[in-house]
C-alpha cells in the first residue's frame, strides 16, 4: 500500500474537485490551516506521511466540489512551494499545475513592521518578490525587505 | 491617478537627478518669480518638522503659489480618527500639489496612489526624505564641480540614519567610493554593504574617526549619534566623543573637502568648525530652497 500507485487506493477517488499534491509533509498542515479546511463541509481526505520518491515522505489533500482561486494558490506557495495542483472533472485531471510564487502579492501577507502605513490604514498590502532563491519580499510601502519564512498571512 | 508624485529617491534615474539638479541651479541664480501664480501647496505635515516645511513653504512663496495646510497632525482631522486617504481626498480637491510628512512608513506612496493631484514625500517614518537627498546631491555636486568619482565619508549613527542610506542608493549612479565610519552599535546594516557589492560600490569601515581617516575625503557626511538608540547606556556614553568633528583635525584635509550635516546638530560637529571654510552645512540647508523649487515645478510638469 505504499506505493505511490496505490494512492488512488488509499483515498475515495474526486468526481469534482481539486487534489492537492506533492506537499512536503512537515507543511501538510500549515496548508490544512490554510485553506482552513477544518471549516469546510464537503468530502475532504487528507494523506500524511505518504512514501513520495520526490519528496521522502509527502503529505496530499483531496478536497470535493472546491476550486482555488489564483489569490489562494499564491498563498499556498508561500508555505510550500512547489506543489501541484490538480483539477478534476468528471473523474479526469482537467489541469495540473506546479504553484509558483507570484512576482507580485497583494493583499496576501501582512507586512512586519508596525509603522508601516499598511498596519495602519484600511488599505491592501503589496509585496514584491526581490529574490526568489532566498525567499525575499519587499513591501512596496515602508520598503522593507523580508524573509518568506518570517511573513504572517493576511 | 496616474500623476508625477516624488515619494522615493530610489524611484530617480541618473539623468532625472541631474536634470532636476539642473533646475535648482537656475532657481538658485534666481529664487524668485511668479511661475506659481495661481497656484496652490497642500503642505500636510501629520508630524512636525519645522525645517522641513518652511523650506518647502519658502519655496512655494517664492515662486507665487499659495499654501494651504497644517504643521502639526493634533490640528488635523486625522486626531478625529480619520483615514489618510480621506484626508488626502479632501486636501487634492483644493490643492495642485501635496508636500507631506508623515510618521508612517510608506504614506507618501500610499498618498500617490489615491491622490489625484501630485504628491511630494517630505519623509516618511523612518523611510524616505528625498528632497533631502536632492539637496545633498545638489551640495556635493555645487561643492565639488561633479558628482563623479567622489570620496564620501560618512560618520556618525549609520544604522537608523535615513538620509545616509538613501544618499548612498542614490549615488549608486556616480561612481562613489564610501567610507562607513561608526561605533559598532550603529554601523552600516549588511543591506546596505549588499548593495554596495551589488552595484560595485568600493567602501570602507571602520570605527575609528581620526585625522589619518578623513585624509582622502572629498566629502564628510557627518550624522547625530543618538542616545535613545543604544540599548547599552554604558556603551553610548564610551562613543559620543569619539564621533565628532573639531577645526584642528581639518588642519591636513584635502583643499576641497567639505563637511555636511543633514541638521539639527547637537555636539558632533564642534563649534570652531563653523568658521572653517570647509563647514558647508548651513549652505547645504539653504540649497534645500532651491532644491525644492525645482521639485514642486518638476511634479506640476512646469518647466523652468
Amino acid at each position: 500500500m505504499n506505493n505511490e500507485n496505490n494512492h488512488a487506493m488509499q483515498v475515495t477517488a474526486l468526481c469534482n474537485g481539486t487534489v492537492i499534491d506533492h506537499i512536503p509533509a512537515d507543511k501538510l498542515f500549515a496548508v490544512v490551516n490554510l485553506l482552513d479546511i477544518p471549516s469546510m463541509t464537503g468530502n475532504v481526505t487528507i494523506g500524511y506521511n505518504l512514501d513520495s520518491k520526490k519528496l521522502g515522505k509527502k503529505g496530499l489533500i483531496k478536497i470535493a466540489d472546491r476550486f482555488f482561486t489564483d489569490d489562494e494558490v499564491s498563498k499556498i506557495s508561500l508555505v510550500a512551494p512547489s506543489v501541484v495542483m490538480n483539477t478534476i472533472r468528471d473523474y479526469k485531471v482537467v489541469d495540473k499545475r506546479e504553484v509558483k510564487m507570484p512576482d507580485e502579492l497583494h493583499n496576501i501577507i501582512k507586512c512586519n513592521n508596525l509603522n508601516c502605513i499598511t498596519n495602519n490604514e484600511p488599505m491592501p498590502t503589496h509585496f514584491n518578490v526581490t529574490n526568489r532563491a532566498e525567499g525575499i519580499l519587499k513591501c512596496r510601502y515602508c520598503e522593507k525587505e523580508v524573509n518568506i519564512n518570517d511573513v504572517e498571512l493576511l | 491617478m496616474k500623476s508625477r508624485s516624488l515619494v522615493s529617491i530610489n524611484d530617480l534615474s541618473r539623468e532625472k537627478i541631474l536634470s532636476l539638479l539642473e533646475t535648482a541651479a537656475k532657481f538658485e541664480e534666481n529664487p524668485n518669480s511668479k511661475i506659481l501664480d495661481g497656484k496652490v501647496v497642500g503642505s500636510l505635515f501629520f508630524e512636525p518638522s519645522t525645517r522641513t516645511r518652511l523650506s518647502f513653504e519658502t519655496a512655494a512663496n517664492r515662486l507665487g503659489a499659495r499654501v494651504i495646510g497644517f504643521s502639526d497632525a493634533a490640528t488635523s482631522s486625522a486626531s478625529k480618527g480619520e483615514t489618510l486617504k480621506d484626508t488626502i481626498m479632501m486636501v487634492s480637491s483644493y490643492a495642485d500639489v501635496i508636500v507631506m510628512r508623515h510618521r508612517l512608513e510608506g504614506a507618501a506612496r500610499y498618498a500617490s496612489e489615491v491622490s489625484p493631484v501630485p504628491v511630494i514625500n517630505a519623509g516618511d517614518g523612518a523611510n524616505q526624505h528625498p528632497s533631502q537627498t536632492m539637496l545633498d546631491l545638489y551640495s556635493i555636486q555645487k561643492t565639488q564641480g561633479t558628482l563623479e568619482g567622489l570620496n564620501i565619508h560618512l560618520v556618525g549613527d549609520l544604522k537608523y540614519g535615513r538620509t545616509v542610506h538613501s544618499l548612498l542608493h542614490a549615488m549608486r549612479h556616480f561612481n562613489p567610493t564610501f567610507h562607513f565610519i561608526a561605533p559598532e552599535e550603529l554601523h552600516m546594516p549588511e543591506e546596505y554593504r549588499i548593495f554596495c557589492r551589488e552595484n560595485n560600490i568600493p567602501f570602507t569601515e571602520t570605527t575609528e574617526f581620526n585625522e589619518d581617516v578623513i585624509s582622502s575625503a572629498d566629502i564628510i557626511y557627518m550624522t547625530r549619534v543618538q542616545r535613545e538608540r543604544f540599548s547599552d547606556l554604558m556603551e553610548y556614553e564610551k562613543v559620543k566623543n569619539c564621533y565628532r568633528l573639531t577645526s584642528s583635525m581639518l588642519a591636513n584635509t584635502k583643499e576641497n573637502l567639505r563637511i555636511l550635516h543633514p541638521l539639527p546638530r547637537v555636539n558632533e560637529i564642534a563649534h570652531d568648525v563653523d568658521e572653517n571654510p570647509k563647514a558647508y552645512y548651513f549652505q547645504q540647508a539653504q540649497n534645500g530652497l532651491y532644491v525644492r523649487e525645482a521639485l514642486i515645478c518638476d511634479v506640476l510638469d512646469i518647466n523652468i
